[in-house]
């Protein structure tokens, strides 16, 4: 077993932003948990579409990416640049990369497809000649590193610049490899975050694994019955705690593997638990410091049920828990850092949403759950992110100004 | 500016005429030019035998040289947190999700939809060795050995453990062989640990590149034939260095814009 970890220096999180089917900035999205208005639809994606629900993001059949990157236009960098352009959040990463050189601003972005549904439309449109056709022969739009490429571009960074691709673990996983690059002192700051959007790929890759939800999905509910699959951007821009001690702060992270099952928890949730140990170890905190938990809560059988556990025993009777899986269904390599945001606007903006869909609590939940939007301002927040291969990160915020 | 100093204290390679690192030692202190044929399938020590016949082959390739490595470093796998790095994943996955999804989407199959994960092989190689430790996988493009060899070399560092790289691509099959250049399999791992008293291996200290520059070649012909046929092969300079056994100092690319400093200190 690894060593527990030592506690690191919080750092500020100085901008974030999300787009979803839950509305792009974090303006739309706060109203839409305030107001309990979800964003899932009807699947209409595809031309085939699955019966099922999704969480598209509108305008981005029309909204190209500027022209400067159209060899790696793509739904993704498309719905990338809609989330960067959202909240400002842009200009402030520029001035961010004014203010300490191009070379000292870290770009690591999770992602789970990337432009993988380029590829899926260049396989639809193959030449005569049983190859790509011109407007797909672009090696890097048929890369996972894409998205990165894409981001690293608008931003002139030339620092350091990773995709992390760990499925939907990925973009919570970016905050700790981030940290580590500030910390040991490679860079100054980093643009963390994740996209990813719709394509046949996951649509009917987890419908083959009998994971998607014929209606939207019902987090902890003991009718639950699978995932809604949705598209997200998001963003946040971290840099060292000093510089601004009235923004949040990321307090802490923790990653760990199953060591189970390509596409099944463990069924004691062990991996899960060692990353909430390690991420709160890092943050120096115990478990009953933190006031609200954003769960993974993706709505399949297993993964609830297993984390409905792993929290009941993990975390005090008053720790307040949710899944807000149910206004922006799962984004997938995005899901970290949409969780991630919803628990800045939960600190933010001082009260915890609650579980959307969930109308009867799965017996396995604790008195942790909350079903309804709770009006009570966390001081600390925890992000549970768990993906395929058995691969977990938790991260842990705090409100700016803490006492 | 920061630096990294950590040791390789293994290392495992898995390529074209490359099969083992005493072979890819011997060939790159410039003996015999390696078997230019492709390698038969691997059968890594580590992975079960029923994973062995259904696991996709970048997966072979990635865990045969992961197993080499550690047996190198006498490290306990289920002990090292990971570092996959590679450009594409498996490509023969990718060709045949996206060629089914357009003809019969509804007939793709689950198992082969979970092994599509970019981290798939970092999935397999923890199922195997028990490994709880953190795992990652990782790809900047073309860039991807500079990419994680930084990674982990900051990981190792950050722990005060050893961590376990491993970098792997896999030929283009289908009509992505019309924009994806990989030719062959490569795979290539190292056990790196952190500087101290009691750890052994060459010395590796990195650092950021301050100036623009090229990449460091191989000085062999066949080696640098091969980085023209998978981007893992960006590796050789540094396992040449590494083989040879003489203090060198290398440029390696860890993203368009920004290269490491590589000095080896055997």
């Amino acid at each position: 077993m690894p060593r527990l970890p030592s506690p690191i220096p919080p750092l500020a999180v100085t901008a974030h932003t999300a787009t979803s089917a839950a509305g792009r900035g974090v303006a739309a999205f706060t109203r839409s948990l305030r107001e309990r208005r979800g964003g899932l639809r009807a699947n209409d994606f595809s031309s085939a579409p699955l019966e099922c629900w999704i969480g598209r993001v509108d305008g981005l059949e029309q909204d190209a990416v500027p022209d400067a990157f159209a060899a790696i236009d793509c739904r993704n960098n498309r719905l990338a640049w809609k989330g960067l352009t959202a909240d400002g959040f842009l200009d402030t990463a520029r001035a961010a990369v004014r203010r300490y050189g191009a070379d000292r601003v870290a770009v690591v972005l999770g992602t789970s497809t990337a432009s993988i549904g380029a590829t899926e439309e260049a396989y639809r449109q193959l030449g005569v000649d049983g190859g790509f056709a011109p407007p797909y022969r672009n090696f890097l739009l048929h890369s996972p590193h894409s998205l990165v490429a894409f981001v690293q571009g608008v931003l002139g960074t030339t620092g350091p610049a990773c995709t992390v691709a760990t499925a939907c673990s990925s973009s919570a996983k970016v905050f700790a490899q981030a940290e580590r690059l500030i910390r040991h002192g490679w860079a100054d700051a980093a643009v963390v975050g994740g996209v990813d959007t719709l394509c046949d790929s996951v649509l009917f890759g987890f419908n083959a694994l009998q994971l998607v939800s014929d209606a939207p999905c019902r987090p902890f509910d003991v009718a639950r019955r699978g995932i809604s699959i949705g598209e997200a951007a998001g963003f946040a821009l971290l840099e060292r705690g000093a510089v601004d001690r009235a923004a949040p702060q990321l307090l802490g992270w923790g990653e760990s593997s199953d060591a189970h099952h390509m596409s099944s928890p463990h069924p004691q949730g062990l991996g899960a638990r060692l990353a909430i140990d390690a991420a709160l170890q890092r943050a120096g905190l115990e478990a009953a410091a933190v006031d609200y938990v954003n769960l993974h809560g993706t709505a399949t059988p297993a993964n609830d049920a297993v984390e409905a556990v792993v929290v009941a025993e993990s975390f005090p009777a008053g720790t307040r828990a949710s899944s807000t899986k149910g206004w922006t269904g799962h984004t997938l390599g995005a899901a970290g850092i949409v969780d991630a945001v919803a628990c800045l606007i939960a600190l933010e903006q001082g009260f915890i949403p609650g579980t959307l869909n969930c109308d009867v609590p799965d017996p396995l939940c604790g008195p942790q759950l909350a079903q309804d939007n709770v009006d009570r301002a966390p001081q600390v927040a925890l992000s549970s992110s768990f993906g395929f291969g058995g691969n977990n990160a938790v991260l842990v915020f705090g409100r700016g100004d803490r006492a | 500016m920061s630096e990294v100093v950590v040791r390789v204290a293994g290392i495992g390679i898995y390529a074209l005429g490359l099969t083992g690192w005493p072979v890819a030692a011997a060939a790159l202190r410039g003996g015999d030019v390696p078997d230019p044929s492709e390698p038969p399938r691997p059968a890594p020590p580590l992975l079960p035998a029923v994973e062995r016949r259904r696991a996709p082959d970048t997966v072979l390739y990635a865990t045969q040289a992961a197993a080499e490595a550690c047996a190198m470093a006498q490290a306990d796998p289920a002990t090292l947190p990971c570092i996959f790095s590679s450009t594409q994943g498996d490509i023969a996955i990718t060709h045949y999700m996206c060629s089914t999804l357009a003809t019969a989407p509804r007939e793709l199959s689950p198992t082969k939809f979970h092994n599509s994960v970019h981290n798939a092989a970092a999935g397999y190689w923890g199922i195997a060795t028990g490994c709880r430790a953190p795992s990652t996988a990782v790809s900047a493009w073309v860039h991807s050995f500079g990419s994680g060899l930084f990674e982990a070399a900051v990981q190792a560092a950050d722990d005060a453990a050893p961590v376990l790289l491993v970098v792997y691509d896999a030929a283009a099959v289908g009509p992505l062989c019309t924009t994806i250049p990989f030719d062959c399999g490569f795979a290539l791992a190292l056990v790196l640990a952190p500087d101290g008293p009691a750890t052994v291996g060459a010395r590796l200290r990195l650092s950021a590149a301050t100036t623009a520059g090229v990449a460091s070649e191989p000085t062999l012909d066949w080696a640098r034939a091969l980085r023209a046929r998978n981007a893992c092969a960006d590796s050789l300079a540094l396992l040449q260095a590494l083989a040879v056994g003489e203090p060198a100092t290398l440029r390696i690319d860890a993203g368009p814009s920004f290269a490491l400093v590589a000095q080896v200190m055997p």
